[in-house]
């Protein structure tokens, strides 16, 4: 296997873009990824493209041929591949690009991510979304994608000391560090009142528990890594590329407040990188609910299973903590186009090693994490970054 | 949802036909046709389940998806079956009665509507035990 590294990042802006359709937020990020690689579209060998429900959010389907039209590569004829693993589309996606270039098949190849989801009804996008778990068994019955996390927050609470403040600081924290990021939905801070005067939308959960429906796209590039000095000066190498899956559905988990997808993959990718949870200087995690980063952190080690409540309220995941958390804002405050997401995390931690992080820039950050999760956690895809 | 997909599964959501494994007794509901533990050498025949179990962990819905906005706030819980398996479903009970480890029996009732003209999705629920 050929070591591989990050040459190029772009994305656009996150939020409610009601002007820009789903064919322009890809070109705007793509031609942001080929800029900062200095790299023209007729050196690109391939795409991936990580994207969850074009289908149903825009009615259109054969993304990846669209996508290599739009970025004017139709001429090339390059094999561009869409790839849908629900919300984890886009580390799935990243992952793909790393295997083809590791694998030798490919050298020069674009990993992207794109969302539009608000050309339908907010009850429409929200049942699309309900999708991504058991539609037969879990979505007929009345469940909703907040009512499924609520329920891993109901077993969580039931059973680790975690405060309703507590999860609201999840939040508070994601909105702080989204406050300083140019791109994310939500620019603005809260407080844990904020969180808990909002509307109810599955018991506990609240409105500000949820990360919310977001218009977006993301793009990297990845090359061998003896290349990458061709087209950058700062390369970011990929130490850790891994995936696991687990049961569709919530109730047949082995424990409802454990993704073992998170759990497994987070180890593989460790022994892959040959690090420990220690090493890491930053991690993005996949909180499109405020139980889910209080899961995830815990899944990957960075503190005991019950801990996380009071590890986040001591203020050890904020900019300044032991182990920084979404430095992005998180799907929470930056936004989660959900194909995008799993590439978003990509560019903010390339962008964290890069020294390129302005007033979120963690200090000395040479190892970053993501970790990109798939329905209630049947899909986990994580990757590790590193300076070179 | 379609005439047809709803119809194949009428015995599965009316009355609880689930599966079990001859080989190894392990019982599935939601129903698989084949068992994850014995692989192909499991035998998987219908089982009619008992309906009765306990609550594993609930939610009280407030903002649901089209179907089902005329029933908030409905609580919505995940039930360990005495059979082993766990499935999602509604409780028919008041929000704040729910608890976990409350014991739940299974009622026939109606889940949602496909609009006005639309076929009228029957299945079951659980309502506590007294």
């Amino acid at each position: 296997m050929r070591d591989v590294a990050v040459i190029g990042i772009g994305c656009t802006t996150f939020g409610e873009k009601w002007s820009i359709g789903f064919r322009e937020l890809f070109v705007e990020a793509g031609a942001l990824a080929l800029e900062d690689a200095q790299l023209s579209g007729e050196k690109i060998d391939a795409m991936y493209i990580g994207n969850m429900s074009a289908g149903r959010f825009i009615e259109q389907e054969h993304i990846g041929a669209l996508i290599a039209d739009y970025a004017g590569l139709a001429t090339h004829h390059i094999p561009s591949t869409r790839v849908e693993a629900a919300c984890a589309s886009g580390g799935l996606a990243f992952r793909q690009a790393v295997i083809a270039v590791a694998s030798g098949m490919e050298d020069i190849v674009v990993a992207a991510g794109v969302e539009k989801m608000t050309d339908v009804e907010p009850g429409a996008s929200t049942d699309t979304l309900t999708g991504a778990a058991d539609r037969e068994w879990e979505g007929f019955v009345g469940a909703t994608f907040p009512g499924l996390y609520a329920m891993i927050a109901t077993d969580y609470m039931h059973r680790y000391p975690l405060t309703r403040e507590q999860l609201a600081q999840v939040a508070v924290k994601n909105h702080y560090n989204g406050a300083r990021n140019p791109i994310a939905q939500f620019q603005q801070e809260i407080t844990i009142e904020t969180v808990l005067r909002s509307t109810m939308v599955a018991e506990p959960l609240r409105l500000f528990d949820c990360s919310p429906i977001t218009d977006g796209a993301a793009a990297v590039i990845v090359a061998p890594l003896d290349r990458a000095r061709e087209f950058t000066d700062t390369p970011i190498k990929v130490l850790a590329s891994t995936q696991a899956s687990d049961t569709i559905t919530l109730h047949d988990r082995r424990d409802i407040s454990t993704l073992d997808a998170t759990v497994v993959a987070g180890k593989r990718a460790f022994k892959m990188a040959k690090l420990s949870h220690k090493d890491i200087d930053m991690v993005e995690v996949h909180d499109c609910f405020s139980i889910a980063e209080i899961c995830a952190i815990e899944d990957l080690g960075f503190c005991r299973k019950g801990e996380a409540g009071k590890f986040t309220a001591d203020g050890e995941t904020a900019l300044s903590g032991k182990i920084p958390v979404n430095t992005s804002g998180g799907l929470k405050a930056c936004g989660h186009p959900v194909g995008a997401t799993g590439i978003k995390q990509v560019y903010e931690i390339v962008q964290q090693l890069r020294n390129e992080a302005g007033k979120r820039q963690i200090d000395d950050a040479k190892i970053g994490m993501t970790h990109n999760v798939g329905g209630t956690g049947a899909t986990v895809a994580i990757h590790i970054l590193g300076r070179v | 949802m379609t005439v047809a997909r709803f119809w194949r599964k009428i015995p599965q959501r009316y009355n609880m036909i689930g599966t079990k494994c001859e080989t190894c007794h392990r019982h599935f509901f939601p129903p698989r046709t084949f068992c994850p533990d014995c692989r192909r050498s499991g035998r998987i025949v219908d089982h009619k389940f008992a309906g009765s179990g306990t609550i594993v962990t609930y939610t009280v819905i407030h903002t649901a998806n089209e179907q089902f906005e005329a029933f908030t706030p409905y609580v919505l819980a995940i039930v360990k079956l005495d059979e082993g398996p766990r499935m999602t479903a509604q409780i028919v009970c008041r929000p704040d009665e729910v608890k976990i480890g409350m014991r739940v029996k299974s009622v026939f009732r109606r889940i949602a509507t496909d609009g006005e003209t639309g076929i009228i999705h029957y299945g079951t629920k659980f309502m506590p035990v007294d």
